[in-house]
C-alpha cells in the first residue's frame, strides 16, 4: 500500500501556494494528511502533484476579532481543542473535538483540512454549519467569503475551487451563557460517527428561546440544519420544551445507507441524537444571575 | 531441584528486546541484492485468466522481473501439497503458487512482480493487464450449498466438497423419549485474523551451496520446509526455514501459503533474495478467515432441564480452497459435546466451497462456534422451561465424579475422546459467585435508572489442548555454564522462551538469565510440527522438562563418579551439582560440560556419552482438557442499540500454570478477541464475492476504550497426561466469550426479547429487536 | 522522483539525509535509517503501530511523508531505553505483561510517552481513550493500561 508517484511541492507562503495552484494540473493540497494520506496509500487517488502547506505559518492561529473568532485553516485540531479562546467562545466546537479521531490524528489533522475534505460524518465542518461559520477562501481572483450555507456542495465536495485554498474559518460566537449540546454515536471512541447532532440555544430573561440552531450530521451527505424545527423553537419556554417536532424533523432526513447500517437506522439515530443534543443545550444554558 | 520458577509470575525474557525496538521481524530483514515483491491479485471472484500482458509493467522504473506460473516450469509446477490430507478429500483442493488458469476468489495471486522497492513493484503490478473470462461467483454459503448454485470451481458439479459425519448413541430413541424437542438455526458470520503483523517471507538461495533459506512470519516453519521440499523435489536438508519474531499468529499463519512458494521459486529463478511483506489490504483478501457456519440444531431435553441429545447439520463455509484440508470442520465436530453429558449425538457437516478467501483455524478454530451453539441451546432450554440458566447446565453437565469421562466421540486416530479432569459445575458456581450474580438484579435496576438495559451472561466450555503428536526440545550446557534450550516450537508472543527457561532453570538449578531458548529454526532443531491448538506448553514444555531431566541425571552421574558420592546424596543448585548438606562439595555444571566435551587422550568416566546435553520428544498421544466458566455483564443503550461489556469474569482450569502472568495475558487477549467476534467483527462480501469491508474503517477490531477489565480466577487441576501437569491456554479465553456476551445481551433485552442465535450482533439489530418487542 | 535533502533531529542527534518524497516517514525510519523499532501495521492510519513523536506530539508515521520532518525533532521507540536500561514506562510494560508479540508495542509506548508528558495524572478512562487509536490483538489491553497508570503513579509519588 505505497502511495503512487507524485511531484512534491512545499510552498512557504500563501503567494507561492496560489501560484502553484494556478499552474499545476491534478494537484492536491496536503494539509494534516490524516484523510489524504490513507487515500494515497490505498491508491484510491493518484494526484500528479502534492502541495504540502504545512510550512505556511500565517495559515495557523486562533484569534478573536470584532468579526468573530478567526481560526487559521492549518490550525491543528489538538490546538483547537486546547485553545482557551475556543473553550470560552465556541464551547460547542471544543466539545465536538473530543470526539474527533485520536491523539495521533488530532496532532496533525487540521480544522481546515477536515472542512475541505468533508467526510459526511466529520464533526468540525458540521459544527461550522451549526455555528454559521464563514469560510474565507483565497484564489486567483482574490479573496471571497463563503457562508456555511453555501459551503457544502455535495458528498466530499466543498465550495473551494480548483485554484483556491481555504485561509480562515471565522465564527461569530453565540451570546455568553448560551446553551450548547453535542451528541454522536460511533461504535468505538474516535470512529467516524454513524450519526451526530448539535444544538445551540439562546433565551431571553423569560427563559423563552430567542435563537436556536439544530444540526444533524452523518445522516445525509452534508450536515443539515433543521431550519423549520429551529423556527418552531423560537418563543418556546426552555424549561418545558416539546422535543418531538425536532426529533421528527431529524427523522425525516434523506439518510444514507452503507455496508453497516440502513437508512432507517440512521434516521432513527438522527432523532435520538438531536433530542440528546437539545437536552444538553438546555442543561448547559446558564441561568441569569 | 528448586521450584523457584515454575508457577512464578516472572517477567518475560522476550520483553527487553521488544520494548526497545530491537525485535527482529521478517520485514526487518535486509539482505544484499534483495528484491521486493508485489503480487498481481485478482480483483474478481471467479474467472479464467486467458492472457497476461507484462510489457508495459516490465518497462517501469526499478522492475526486474515479472513471473507467472509458467515461468517456474523448470522449477516446479502443479497445485501445492495439502497440509492435512483427509480421506474425504480424495482430490485435495489447494492453490497453485500463482493461479495459472482459473481464479476462485478476490485476492488470489496471479503474478509476482520483483523490483528494487515495494513501491515500484506495486506501480508495476497495477500496470499488468489481464485478459479475463469472468465466471459466475457464489459468495453466500447457503446459496452455494443449494442445488442450483453457481459452481465455485468450474469443474465441480457440486460445491459440497465433503460431508463429515460423527456421533454416538441412538438419537432417534432419545429424541422419542425426551419430554421436549427444540429446533434452532444458528448463523455465525465470517471474521478475520488480523494479527498486527501481516504475513511476510524472505527467500534466499545460497549461490554456493544452492541451499534455500526462508525466513517467514509463520506458526509452522517445519511444515513450510516439508511442503516446499516436496513441491520443489528437494531434500528437506537443503531448505532452512526460520521464523524471526512474529507479530501475532492466531491460526492463519499456521498454513503454508502460495506466497511463500512463489517467493521461494522467484528467489531460485532470479538467484537473488526476494522479500514479500503482506500489506493490510492483502491481509483482508489473501489470509485465511474463519467462523462462517450455519447450523440447524435440534435438542432433546427433559422437564428438569437435562439436555440429552443433539442433532446438528452444519453448512460450513470453507471458501475457495482447502489448503488446510478439513481441519476446521473436524475441529468443530470434535468440540461436541462440550461440557455436556449427552446420551446421543448426530452431526453432519457439509463442507461447502464458495468464491471467497478460504477459512482455516483462527483462535479457537470453530470451538467458539460450537461453544456458542451449546451455550445458546442451554439458555434456550432454560427459557423454554422457565428455569434458571445455570440450573439447566448443572443438570446437563458432565459431573466431576464422572471423570475421566469418555464423551462418545472419537479422535482422528480412532481413539475415544476422554476428558481427563474437570469440575464444570463447580467452575460455574465459582464464576457466579465471583461476579456476585446474586446481587445482579439490583445492578440491573440501578442501570435502568440511568436509562440502560443491563444483562448478565454465562458460558462454559471445554477445550481440548495438547494436540499430538509431539514438539521436541533439546538442552545443552555449554562449557561456560550457559544452558541452551532449542525447540522446534515457534512463538508469536506466547512467551515460550520465558516459560521454557523457567522449566529448565528449575530442573538444572540455575538462574533464569543463564538459560537461552532458541526457537523455530529448522537448522537448529530437527523436527517440529506447528504452534496451534494450544498445544505448545503441553508438548514442547514437557519435552523441555524431559530433556532437562536427562541432563540433570547425566550431571548427577558424572558428579557421583567425580565426588565419589551416591547419586541420591546429590542435588542441583546454584549452577552446580553439590552434596546435600555440604554445599562446598560440588562440581559446577560448566566443569561437567567441559569434561564431557572431551580432551585429547582423556577418557570420559565410566563410558559416559559425551556432551552435557539431551533431546526429548514428548509424545502427546492423548488430549488434555482445559475448561472454564465465564460470566459477564453488558449494558445496552436502548436508543442507539450500543452494547458495552462492563464486567467480565473468567474461571479457568488449564492445569498447572508455568507462568501466571503469561496465562492471564493469553486469557485476556482471547476474551477481547471473543468480544470482538460477538459485537464488532463482521467480514462482509457482496453477492459477487467482492469484499466490502477491506480497511479498518469498515472492519472493527476491539479497542481499549470499549473493553472491560477482565478478572481471572484459576483452578489448577494438574493434567495427568503429561509430566508437567499443564494444559493449553491459548484459546480458552476466546472459546466461550462470544457465547457469554450474547447471553448477556439476550438477558438485557429481557424475557420478551428475542432469542439470539447469531453473532456478531449490531446496534442496528438491537434497535430493530427492541422496536419489534414494543 | 528527485530526492530532497532533510535536516532533522532524531532521538537527540542531528541528522542529514535524503529522501524520496514518495516514502512515508515510517518506511524512511525503518529502511533508510535502519531504525526498525517502528512498525507498520495497516498503512491507512488506524492501527497506531507506526506512532512516533514529532515536535513533541504523537503522530502516525505512515501518514507523514519522510520529507515533512525537515527541521523537526523526531523521537522513536529507540530513544526510550535500552535492554538493561529500560525507561520507567518500559519497565512497567514488562512488569504488567503489557506486551506479547511486541508488534504494536513501540506505537503504544510512543503514544503513552507523549500522553503521559501532557497528562501526568490520568484516570483509567483517560488512558483507555489515549490508546483508543492503537490496536493490540494479543493482550486485551489491560496490562498496557495498568502499565501506564503505574508509571504515572510512580512519577507522582517517587519512593
Amino acid at each position: 500500500m505505497k502511495a503512487p508517484p507524485f511531484q512534491y511541492h512545499r510552498p512557504q507562503t500563501r503567494d507561492e501556494l496560489g501560484a502553484l495552484l494556478s499552474s499545476l494540473e491534478n494537484a492536491k493540497i496536503l494539509a494534516g494528511g490524516q484523510s489524504l494520506m490513507p487515500m494515497m496509500n490505498l491508491r484510491v487517488i493518484a494526484p500528479d502533484h502534492l502541495i504540502d502547506i504545512n510550512r505556511i505559518a500565517d495559515l495557523v492561529g486562533i484569534r478573536e476579532t470584532a468579526e468573530g473568532v478567526e481560526i487559521g485553516a492549518m490550525t491543528r485540531q489538538a490546538d483547537v481543542l486546547s485553545s482557551g479562546i475556543i473553550r470560552t467562545r465556541l464551547p460547542l466546537l471544543r466539545h465536538a473535538l473530543e470526539h474527533v479521531g485520536h491523539i495521533q490524528t488530532r496532532a496533525r489533522g487540521t480544522i481546515g483540512g477536515s472542512c475541505c475534505h468533508l467526510d459526511p460524518s466529520a464533526e468540525q465542518p458540521a459544527m461550522c454549519a451549526a455555528l454559521d461559520a464563514e469560510f474565507i477562501v483565497s484564489g486567483p481572483d482574490g479573496r471571497r467569503i463563503v457562508p456555511a450555507s453555501e459551503w457544502f456542495e455535495g458528498l466530499l465536495q466543498s465550495a473551494v475551487g480548483e485554484r483556491e485554498f481555504l485561509e480562515t474559518i471565522r465564527i461569530k460566537p453565540w451570546a455568553k451563557g448560551h446553551g450548547y449540546g453535542f451528541a454522536e454515536y460511533a461504535r468505538r471512541h474516535g470512529d467516524f460517527a454513524i450519526a451526530g447532532a448539535a444544538a445551540l440555544i439562546e433565551t431571553g430573561s423569560d427563559r423563552r428561546i430567542t435563537r436556536a440552531a439544530l444540526l444533524s450530521f452523518g445522516v445525509e451527505a452534508s450536515p443539515r440544519r433543521l431550519s423549520e424545527a429551529e423556527a418552531g423553537l423560537i418563543g418556546q419556554p426552555v424549561d418545558k420544551l416539546d422535543p418531538e417536532p425536532v426529533v421528527s424533523a431529524a427523522r425525516a432526513l434523506d439518510a444514507m445507507e452503507d455496508v453497516h447500517v440502513t437508512a432507517d437506522y440512521r434516521r432513527h439515530l438522527a432523532g435520538v441524537l438531536i433530542r440528546r443534543a437539545l437536552n444538553e443545550a438546555c442543561a448547559t444554558l446558564e441561568r441569569p444571575s | 531441584m528448586s521450584g523457584r520458577f515454575f508457577g512464578a509470575a516472572v517477567t518475560r525474557v522476550e520483553d527487553a528486546r521488544l520494548l526497545t525496538g530491537t525485535g527482529h521481524y521478517v520485514d526487518d530483514i535486509e539482505l544484499p541484492g534483495m528484491l521486493h515483491a508485489a503480487f498481481v491479485r485478482a480483483s474478481f471472484a471467479h474467472g479464467r485468466v486467458r492472457g497476461i500482458k507484462k510489457d508495459d509493467a516490465l518497462a517501469m522504473p526499478g522492475v526486474v522481473a515479472i513471473y507467472t506460473m509458467d515461468d517456474f516450469a523448470d522449477i516446479a509446477q502443479g497445485p501445492m501439497p495439502p497440509m492435512a490430507p483427509h480421506p474425504l478429500l480424495k482430490t485435495p483442493i489447494t492453490y497453485h503458487p500463482l493461479a495459472n488458469s482459473e481464479v476462485r476468489h478476490v485476492g488470489e495471486a496471479i503474478a509476482i512482480v520483483l523490483a528494487n522497492s515495494r513501491a515500484n513493484a506495486e506501480d508495476a503490478a497495477a500496470a499488468v493487464m489481464l485478459d479475463v473470462e469472468y465466471l459466475p461467483a457464489v459468495s453466500d454459503v447457503a446459496t452455494a450449498h443449494g442445488a442450483n448454485s453457481p459452481a465455485a470451481h468450474s469443474q465441480h458439479a457440486s460445491n459440497i466438497a465433503a460431508t463429515m459425519k460423527a456421533g454416538f448413541g441412538d438419537c432417534a430413541k432419545v429424541f422419542a423419549q425426551a419430554d421436549h424437542v427444540l429446533t434452532e438455526r444458528f448463523d455465525i458470520h465470517r471474521g478475520g485474523c488480523h494479527a498486527m503483523e501481516c504475513r511476510g517471507v524472505v527467500a534466499n538461495i545460497d549461490l554456493l551451496t544452492n541451499a534455500l533459506t526462508i525466513s517467514t512470519s509463520s506458526q509452522s516453519p517445519y511444515m513450510v520446509r516439508r511442503h516446499l521440499a516436496a513441491y520443489l523435489n528437494r531434500d528437506e536438508n537443503d531448505i532452512r526455514v526460520m521464523t524471526p519474531d512474529v507479530g501475532g499468529g492466531f491460526g492463519p499463519k499456521a498454513n503454508v501459503y502460495a506466497e511463500e512458494f512463489a517467493a521461494a521459486m522467484s528467489a531460485i529463478k532470479i538467484r537473488r533474495p526476494v522479500k514479500w511483506i503482506e500489506d493490510r489490504q492483502e491481509h483482508f483478501v489473501a489470509t485465511t478467515q474463519q467462523r462462517g457456519q450455519i447450523w440447524s440444531i435440534e435438542v432433546a431435553f427433559n422437564n428438569d432441564g437435562h439436555m440429552r441429545a443433539i442433532r446438528g447439520h452444519c453448512i460450513h463455509d470453507n471458501g475457495a480452497y482447502a489448503p488446510y484440508g478439513l481441519i476446521l470442520p473436524a475441529t468443530a465436530i470434535a468440540s461436541f459435546p462440550g461440557p455436556y453429558a449427552l446420551e446421543a449425538l448426530d452431526l453432519t457437516v457439509d463442507v461447502v466451497l464458495t468464491n471467497l478467501v478460504p477459512t482455516s483455524p483462527v483462535r479457537g478454530a470453530c470451538r467458539p462456534n460450537v461453544a456458542f451453539l451449546l451455550e445458546r441451546l442451554a439458555d434456550r432450554v432454560a427459557r423454554h422451561l422457565g428455569m434458571d440458566r445455570q440450573d439447566v447446565r448443572q443438570r446437563s453437565f458432565v459431573k466431576a465424579e464422572q471423570m475421566p469421562y469418555t464423551t462418545g466421540l472419537k479422535a482422528r486416530d480412532g481413539s475415544p475422546i476422554s476428558y481427563d479432569s474437570g469440575d464444570y459445575g463447580g467452575a460455574l458456581n465459582l464464576v457466579l459467585d465471583k461476579i456476585a450474580a446474586e446481587d445482579f438484579e439490583a445492578r440491573r435496576e440501578e442501570a435502568k435508572q440511568r436509562g440502560k438495559l443491563r444483562g448478565l451472561g454465562i458460558a462454559s466450555c471445554v477445550e481440548d489442548t495438547g494436540l499430538g503428536p509431539f514438539e521436541g526440545a533439546s538442552i545443552r550446557v555449554t562449557p561456560a555454564g550457559k544452558v541452551i534450550v532449542a525447540t522446534g516450537a515457534s512463538s508469536q508472543g506466547q512467551g515460550h522462551r520465558t516459560a521454557f527457561a523457567q522449566i529448565a532453570a528449575d530442573a538444572l538449578g540455575v538462574e533464569l538469565e543463564d538459560v537461552t531458548v532458541e526457537t523455530a529454526d529448522t537448522a537448529k532443531f530437527p523436527l517440529g510440527i506447528s504452534t496451534i491448538a494450544s498445544r505448545i506448553a503441553v508438548t514442547a514444555g514437557s519435552s523441555v522438562q524431559l530433556a532437562a531431566d536427562k541432563v540433570r541425571t547425566k550431571a548427577i552421574t558424572f558428579a557421583s563418579h567425580q565426588l565419589e558420592v551416591g547419586e541420591h546424596d546429590l542435588e542441583l543448585e546454584g549452577g552446580a551439582v553439590r552434596v546435600k548438606g555440604i554445599p562446598d562439595m560440588k562440581i559446577k555444571l560448566s566443569e561437567i560440560a567441559r569434561a564431557l566435551a572431551g580432551s585429547t587422550g582423556v577418557p570420559l568416566p565410566d563410558n559416559m556419552e559425551p556432551d552435557l546435553a539431551a533431546t526429548a520428544y514428548f509424545n502427546s498421544n492423548a488430549l488434555t482438557f482445559a475448561y472454564g466458566a465465564n460470566a459477564c455483564e453488558v449494558e445496552v443503550d436502548p436508543e442507539t442499540g450500543d452494547v458495552r461489556v462492563v464486567r467480565y469474569v473468567v474461571v479457568h482450569d488449564c492445569g498447572k500454570l508455568i507462568n501466571p502472568l503469561i496465562v492471564d495475558g493469553q486469557i485476556r487477549g482471547g476474551v477481547v478477541h471473543g468480544i470482538g467476534n460477538a459485537l464488532f467483527e463482521r467480514m462482509i462480501y457482496d453477492e459477487e464475492g467482492q469484499p466490502l469491508t477491506t480497511t479498518y474503517g469498515d472492519y472493527f477490531l476491539p479497542m481499549a476504550s470499549e473493553m472491560p477489565p477482565i478478572e481471572i480466577h484459576h483452578i489448577e487441576t494438574p493434567s495427568p497426561r503429561n509430566p508437567i501437569g499443564v494444559k493449553g491456554a491459548g484459546e480458552g479465553g476466546t472459546i466461550p466469550a462470544a457465547a457469554c456476551v450474547i447471553s448477556a445481551v439476550e438477558d438485557a433485552l429481557g424475557p420478551n426479547g428475542p432469542f439470539i442465535p447469531t453473532h456478531p450482533v449490531s446496534p442496528q439489530q438491537i434497535v430493530q429487536w427492541l422496536q419489534t418487542e414494543r | 522522483m528527485t530526492e530532497r535533502s532533510l535536516t532533522f533531529t532524531l532521538n537527540g542527534q542531528k541528522h542529514e539525509a535524503k529522501a524520496d518524497p514518495r516514502i512515508h516517514l515510517g518506511d524512511f525510519l525503518r529502511h533508510s535509517l535502519g531504525l526498525t523499532g517502528t512498525h507498520i501495521g495497516c498503512e491507512h492510519g488506524v492501527c497506531g503501530a507506526c506512532t512516533v513523536i514529532v515536535d513533541g506530539v504523537p503522530v502516525r508515521s505512515c501518514l507523514m511523508l519522510a520529507v515533512q520532518i525537515d527541521g523537526c525533532i523526531v523521537e522513536t521507540v529507540e530513544s526510550l531505553g535500552k535492554p538493561g536500561n529500560l525507561s520507567p514506562l518500559q519497565h512497567a510494560f514488562a512488569a504488567n505483561h503489557g506486551l506479547q508479540c511486541g508488534f504494536c508495542t513501540p506505537g503504544m509506548l510512543m503514544t503513552l510517552e507523549a500522553f503521559l508528558r501532557a497528562t501526568p495524572t490520568p484516570t483509567e478512562d483517560d488512558v483507555r481513550i489515549a490508546i483508543s487509536g492503537n490496536i493490540c490483538r494479543c493482550t486485551g489491553y489491560q496490562g498496557i493500561v495498568q502499565a501506564a497508570l503505574d508509571t504515572a503513579a510512580a512519577k507522582a509519588n517517587p519512593t
